[in-house]
């Protein structure tokens, strides 16, 4: 029994930080869609939401402090979607 | 006989469910990014149509709601109860918020006709048909996501006021703010693809 579990509490301070950092990554792709990169501005656009999302993921969804089978697991997920939409581009890019 | 409460295996259970989650929004995402690739300058031609300050707001709305929920986390394992509640409460306001964003969106969209199977829609170009009918499915699925979320954090904040969630039985509030967080998370794509395409 682990009443004293491994349960780290986040301090508001480190949840505002993340929330300030979501913020000004919001305004940066909002300015940045203003900029025209060409064919650069979807995957910059979603690397900045990435980066946003491991934010999310790692300090709100406390992904940083789990353990093993929840990080692994999450891994594999992450890896599913990348060969669903991968594989799906090796056919569609080739018939149009 | 005893019945052990087993903190870990109703994480991981919660985080199986949201992979099952991100694999159903990951689907549809994959079709955007198909047919995008097929009518790249219809859905830049779409994307303007839609209200980027209405995106803008709608984000932040949820990033903040995001702040407050992982605070009541710490704030219910800090044994602040008061503090708890009124941080789901302000969550829960946010949910409201963008609830009622979403309504006038869609009301103004429908008003100009852009809604699924319109005539402006289906005898206009196709490209700009794929456009907002993935515009609509997933937002409109997203929405009814953001609705099942608030249901969640008001079950759990009526837990908290009636102490059936404590500090040691926190895993039903864990839960519902992993929910919500997987509806921002899902937002934080959904704003750029469609609001802010280039």
């Amino acid at each position: 029994m682990d009443e004293h579990e491994s349960h780290h509490i986040l301090s508001y301070g480190t949840l505002a930080a993340v929330l300030a950092a979501l913020l000004v990554l919001t305004v940066v792709t909002i300015g940045v869609s203003y900029v025209d990169l060409g064919f650069f501005n979807v995957p910059l656009a979603l690397l900045i939401a990435s980066t946003k999302a491991t934010l999310v993921l790692l300090f709100f969804m406390h992904l940083k402090y789990e353990g093993q089978v929840i990080t692994w697991s999450f891994i594999g997920a992450v890896l599913f979607l990348a060969i669903m939409i991968t594989f799906t581009f090796w056919d569609v890019a080739f018939r149009y | 006989m005893s019945t052990r409460y087993d903190t870990t295996g109703i994480k991981v259970g919660m985080w199986i469910f949201l992979y099952s989650e991100i694999i159903l929004f990951g689907g549809l995402f994959v079709l955007y990014a198909v047919y995008f690739y097929r009518f790249p300058e219809f859905f830049v031609e779409g994307g303007k149509e839609l209200n980027r300050l209405f995106g803008a707001a709608n984000t932040i709305v949820l990033l903040i709601s995001s702040f407050t929920v992982a605070s009541s986390i710490t704030a219910l394992q800090l044994g602040k109860k008061k503090l708890t509640i009124g941080l789901l409460a302000f969550s829960l306001g946010c949910g409201l918020i963008f609830l009622i964003n979403k309504y006038f969106e869609w009301g103004a969209k429908f008003h100009h006709g852009i809604y699924p199977n319109s005539d402006k829609l289906v005898e206009g170009e196709p490209g700009i048909n794929i456009f907002f009918g993935l515009y609509y499915v997933i937002t409109g699925l997203h929405g009814l996501h953001v609705i099942i979320g608030m249901v969640l954090l008001a079950i759990s904040l009526v837990m908290v006021v009636k102490d059936i969630i404590t500090p040691q039985r926190i895993a039903m509030l864990d839960n519902s703010g992993l929910y919500w967080h997987l509806v921002d998370l899902i937002w934080i794509f959904v704003f750029p693809l469609f609001y802010l395409v280039l």
